[in-house]
Formats: C-alpha cells, structure tokens, sequence
C-alpha cells in the first residue's frame, strides 16, 4: 500500500478535515467491536455480567457512600420516611435523590435489603485480570461467581488443545497444495504433453465450484475409507478445494518468468526436476508466499469443512468448532468467548500485519475464487 | 542424467540391461516399497494414539505434519527418481505426468467428479435407495423452509454484498486522501483475517441482551438504552429484518477486501486525467462518479462478482449466531441442515447443485476470458 504523492489542490484545509474526519469516524465504527471483546477478555467475569465493557473508561456512576439496615418496625408497604426522604417502596427500589445530590437507593427485597446511599463519582472499572484466558486455555477445573452472587464449578475449555489442532491441520493444509500446485504449475508452463490445454481449462472452471458441492460425496468416499475424523482428511479436502486457484495463480507466475533462465539450465544439462526444484520455487517465493497466506487464513478460520469432516471427535476438534460451541452451549460465559475468540485471533492477526503486503497481493491476483 | 541404453536396443538384452542398472531397480522398486511401508506406518500409529498430556499432544501434532508436508514432498521426490531410471524417451513423456499428474487426480477426486456424483445423488431419495427423478428440485423450490432461505440469500446479496462494495468504494476513495491512509486501510481490513466465527462471537456481544431491570452490556442495546428505547433481542425479533443485522457481519468483514483491491485500482487512474478535469471545473463528486468509476469499472465487476460468490455460500455466520432460527436461514446452512442434521442426502444434494448452477455464469465467463489468452 504505497503512498502516491497528493496533490496541492486537494490539500485544502476544510477538505482534508472533512476526509479525515469520515475516515476516522468509519475506522472507530470498524474497530470498536473488536476493542469490546478485546477489552472484555481481560475483566473479571462479574463485572463482564454486570456492567459494560465501556465502564473501564472513566465515566459518572452512583457508588455506594453508606449503607444500613432500614429499622425493623417500619412499616414497608406504606409510604416510608429514610434518611430524610419519604417515598414507597417502590420508589425507594428505583432511588430517590435528594436536594444535595445524594440518592437513597432499597438493594434487595423488602424484608432483608439494604438501604444505600449513593453518591454519582467518576470512577473506572479496571479490575483486570488474565484469569478468563487461564480458564478457556486450560482444561482444568474453576469456580466463578455468578451474576446473582452464586458461585459455580465449571470446567476449562482446553482451548489450547483445539489451538493445537488447528496448527495441526493449517500448516500441512497450507504446503501441500502449494507443492501440488507449484509442480502442476510448472508442468502447465514449461511442459509438452496431450491434454494439456484441456486440463488447464478444467482448473479454471473447477475456480468457483462452490465447495457445498463435494461435501456429501467426499464424505461418503471417507465413511468408506475409514479416514474420517483424522488430519489427512481434512489436508486432503483443504488440498482439493484450494488447489485450482493456486494452481491457477502460480501458473500465472510460473509461466511469466523469464524464457532463456530456464533454456541456460536445459543446455547445462538439467531436468525438469532440478531446475523446479532448484530455479523455478526460489524463484516464485513472492507467489507462493502469497498465496500461503491466504491458504493459511482461509484454513486456520475455517468451520464448515471442519465440522462436516472432523465431526464430533473432541480430540482432533479445531478452534473455530470449539468456540461455535461455546457459543451454542453457553452463549453467555462472555468471559470465555471473548478470551477463546482472542486467542484464536491473535495467529492471524500476526500472519496479517506482518505480510500484508503478500496478502494483498495475493488477493490482487486471485479475486476469482469459488 | 545416467547412462542408460538406447531405446531402440533388443529385448534380448534385458538381461544385460537389469544387470548393469540394479542400481535403478533398487531405487524404482525398493525404494518406493519402503517409503509407502513407512508412510503407512506412520499413519497407522497416529491414529491409534490418543496422547493423555499436553506434552505428548504436541509431539503428535509435530509428527503428523512432519508426516503430511514430508510425504507429500518424498512421494514426489521418488516417483520422480522412479521415472528418470526410465530410458530418456520414457522421462520425456511420463515425467509431465509426475507433475501435473497429483493436482489433476485431486481436483478429480475433490471438485469435478463430486459435482455429477452430487447431481446423480440428487436424484435419489434421502438415502439414496430409491430413485425420485426431479423431484428434490421440486422440493427446493417449493418448500417454505427453502423458500425462506432463497429470500434471506436475496436480502444477504441485496444489502451484504451491495454495501460491502460501496462502503470499500468510498473508504478507497476516502483513504487515497488521507494522510493516514496505511493505518486506516489495516484497521478495516482487519476483520477480513478473523475467523467467521470469532466476528460471530464479537457482534453476538454487540447486540447481548439482558433483561430491562439490569444494565446492559451489549453496546447495541446500552445505545438504545440511553436513548430512551427498550432492549431488544436484534437477531430473533422482527423477522425478516433481523437479518440485516446478521449482513452486517458480512459488511463488517467484506468491505476491507473491497478496499484493498479497489485502492490499488485508484492508484492506477494517471494522476493528469484527474489534474485536467479539475483544471475544466469538475468538482470532486463529478470526479468521482464520471472519471473514477468509469475507470475502475472492470474492477468494480470483478469484486461484486467475488464478493457476491462468497455472499451465495455464507454459512458460518448464520450457523453460529442464530443456527437458522427466527428465520435466519439461508442456502448454505439448509444445504448443511438436510445434509447432516435430517440427513436427506438426496435434498440436500439439490441445494448444492442449486448452488453450482448459480455460479455457472462466472464459471463461463471465466473460461471465455481464458481462452481469449494468447498464451496458452
């Protein structure tokens, strides 16, 4: 993303305050999600259940000044005279202000609550913790607090197991279709043999097959294999669904390189091997980087191909599983799903911003998959 | 290369020709024997391992993708050492083979022969024991259930993928002019690296609600909240418009990739066309949607058709946030329903050849485009 020199014109003040001032508008309303759930990882559980994410801001809030048992003889279900306020229970129950500011506030129910009195003061909610990322990773036993003051047992969430898995399939699903893809790659290119143009031109319609297509069927061949439920399988089906758009990005690639490098290394008395192997992949680093990339997170992000072809095996389950779980079983526990849904961010977050610039490329030349 | 004897010899020298070239036959029966043995092994052993600790997790997970990126690599290197033991007219045409030969067995297994075993598999009943004709496709489009799902696929398409183009349009735009264009770009196009699920589990924290007594901490509802309004369940009320607020996820993550490849389009438009229509009195909207878009036209095309493919299959958004509930379904997740849940291969198959047609008009304009190309 490189910058082009802006031209005098445009640098009008009032206009570039206008642009700049959208733009950050837009770039807040794009990163404000992602804050909340960053922001909400690192708080306590209780105060997630009880209080927004936004209250680690400094911002005016009623807190408690005093506190005391309203006196046993009073009568609760007429109008009650506390702490030089008079009201209804009810009223008491929503807080009634009083002249300097004050607000007397019944906690709890009428019999055994509580009478507050309160004071609106600037504070920050900043009791933060690493506590949520402990429990989601580990697959230990914990007990939390829970919004209505109980206290509960759960157990941990293995995240890092799933976190493992995911490497697991990610790392052999990135470089295999690339090894396929760069040796197809090259035997399109630099290859004489029959059926070539016709098989080319299968690659390039297989590029928006969508995958739906293959999934009842490559299940079956699976049930039958027994390979259901192990990495290969899911290597192999990553393999088959990224392979024409690598193959066809890389052929772009391999075939553009320069004519006479590889005729100096034919007369040198090469093969086809040792030139692929020594020549045309250092060669191609830039394609293939940039396609690993976007394999890479397309794999590492995943869900269907993973649900339909790992299933129910809790062992070999990848994150995106995990955490679609912890969302259907216990919507609620924010402090685990904020947690699992940053740590499972934080790989491809590292992947992005440290290769942007082959990502985007990679995209620039591939905007055609299926 | 090694030196083997010509072609054209007699076969009675076979013998001579075995003799002198052991080597060879080490190398093209031996060795691919014990590789696949070892492969095999391999194999069979992780899967008959379940490692109890953490520690002997990831010593498996490290074996098994030593296993899969190294047998990938070694099948590769022998079958390629197997042909060049072969005479040179054998290498010449078999060795092609060697390299296309896996990526077109895969794209075979994976791709195309699914897409007709799907279409005969759609033809069946819903275990395939019966043969029912059409009438799946039938079912596809008459049934409520489907009906409702082309409906949301027309609404995801109509508001998703529509927005998600015109917002990275103007963010483009926008960010060509501004001086912190790099850092604005990366922050939008930052969802585009998450998982589909974990931008599900962000916005479901958007829109959480909690019940009117208690303070809210979904941001969606406080902002209603302060504003005098009632806390609301976003994605399960109002249908069919909670929908919209599933889409805009979609937008959410969509319009980066919009972004990135229409700013490299802007950044192509020669700088004097624009001097020169600003020089004749154009002001910047006329600049904008009579030089601009006209110019990246073939690009605006190009990423509406991605973006609307991609929009056509959305499914993990859909199956985590609301499983299809309150009329949230859409083609890709009634396709997983019937195919996993009610197990109806033979519906379910429907919906994906449904799928594959709809995309058939790419498919050919991609083919047109390519053999337009001089090159092949």
């Amino acid at each position: 993303m490189s910058k082009k020199p802006k031209s005098a014109k445009t640098k009008s003040k009032l206009g570039s305050l206008l642009v700049n001032g959208i733009l950050l508008l837009i770039v807040l309303l794009w990163t404000i999600p992602t804050i909340g759930v960053f922001v909400s990882s690192f708080r306590d559980p209780f105060d997630i259940q009880t209080s927004g994410w936004w209250s680690v801001f400094p911002h005016k809030e009623w807190v408690k000044i005093d506190e005391f048992k309203p006196a046993d003889d009073l009568d609760r279900d007429s109008v009650m005279k506390i702490a030089g306020v008079s009201g209804t229970f009810a009223e008491f129950r929503a807080g009634i202000l009083k002249p300097d500011g004050e607000k007397v506030t019944w906690v709890g129910n009428k019999r055994l609550g509580m009478i507050q009195i309160q004071e609106k003061k600037w504070v920050t909610r900043t009791k933060f913790t690493l506590d949520n990322y402990d429990k989601v990773l580990s697959g230990k036993k914990y007990v939390i607090k829970t919004s209505s003051g109980a206290t509960k047992e759960f157990q941990g969430d293995n995240f890092s197991g799933a976190l493992l898995n995911s490497l697991t399939v990610a790392i052999p699903a990135t470089v295999i279709p690339i090894l396929i893809a760069a040796f197809a790659a090259y035997g399109f290119a630099w290859m004489q043999f029959p059926g070539r143009r016709i098989l080319f031109v299968l690659i390039v319609a297989l590029l928006v097959v969508p995958l739906q297509v293959a999934l009842v069927p490559i299940l079956k061949d699976y049930v039958k294999l027994d390979l259901n439920g192990t990495f290969l399988a899911v290597w192999l089906a990553h393999t088959g669904f990224g392979l024409p758009l690598a193959t066809y990005l890389l052929f772009n690639y391999i075939s553009g390189l320069p004519r006479d490098i590889l005729e100096s290394a034919f007369i040198d008395g090469a093969s086809h091997f040792t030139i692929f192997m020594r020549l045309i992949l250092p060669l191609s680093v830039p394609a293939l980087a940039s396609f690993a990339i976007f394999q890479f997170l397309w794999v590492w992000n995943d869900y269907l191909v993973a649900l339909v072809f790992i299933g129910a095996k809790p062992d070999v389950q990848v994150f995106t599983m995990r955490l679609a779980e912890i969302v259907g079983s216990r919507g609620n526990d924010w402090h685990l799903l904020t947690a699992g849904a940053f740590v499972s961010m934080v790989l491809p977050l590292i992947v992005f911003f440290s290769l942007q610039r082959y990502f985007v490329r990679g995209l620039l030349a591939g905007s055609v998959k299926g | 290369m090694k030196s083997v004897p010509d072609a054209k010899e007699k076969p009675t020298n076979i013998l001579e020709w075995l003799i002198s070239n052991l080597a060879g036959l080490f190398i093209s029966v031996a060795m691919p024997i014990i590789t696949f043995g070892v492969l095999i092994i391999v194999f069979k052993w992780l899967r008959a391992t379940t490692p109890n600790t953490m520690t002997e997790k990831v010593l498996v997970s490290l074996v098994a993708i030593v296993w899969g990126v190294g047998g990938a690599l070694i099948l590769y290197l022998i079958s390629n050492k197997v042909v060049e033991q072969l005479p040179p007219k054998w290498v010449k045409l078999l060795q092609p083979f060697i390299f296309v030969g896996p990526a077109v067995v895969i794209l075979l297994w994976y791709l195309a022969l699914p897409a007709a075993r799907t279409f005969w598999i759609s033809l069946f009943n819903r275990d395939g024991t019966q043969f029912v004709g059409l009438s799946n496709y039938v079912a596809v489009f008459t049934e409520r259930d489907m009906l409702e799902a082309f409906r949301n696929n027309v609404l995801w398409i109509i508001f998703g993928a529509s927005l998600s183009v015109i917002a990275g349009l103007i963010i483009s735009v926008l960010a060509d002019r501004s001086k912190f264009e790099n850092l604005a770009k990366s922050l939008i196009f930052l969802p585009m690296a998450i998982s589909m699920v974990g931008a599900g589990v962000i916005w479901n924290f958007i829109y959480e609600v909690k019940d009117v007594a208690d303070p809210q901490i979904g941001l969606l509802n406080a902002i209603m909240v302060l504003f005098g309004g009632k806390p609301q369940a976003w994605t399960a009320l109002n249908q069919p418009w909670n929908n919209l607020f599933l889409i805009v996820i979609l937008i959410w993550m969509q319009t980066g990739y919009a972004m990135v490849i229409f700013s490299a389009a802007i950044k192509g438009i020669p700088e004097e066309l624009i001097e020169a229509s600003r020089v004749d009195g154009a002001n910047e909207l006329q600049i904008f949607f009579r030089i601009m878009i006209p110019y990246i036209m073939g690009t605006i095309i190009t990423v509406s058709t991605t973006v609307i493919i991609f929009t056509l299959k959305i499914f993990d958004v859909v199956w985590v946030m609301t499983g299809g509930q309150f009329g949230t379904h859409v083609i890709a997740t009634q396709f997983y329903r019937q195919a996993f849940t009610n197990q109806n291969k033979g519906f379910a198959s429907a919906i994906a050849i449904v799928l594959l047609i709809a995309v058939v008009p790419v498919m050919i304009y991609n083919l047109k485009q390519f053999s337009g190309k001089e090159a092949f």
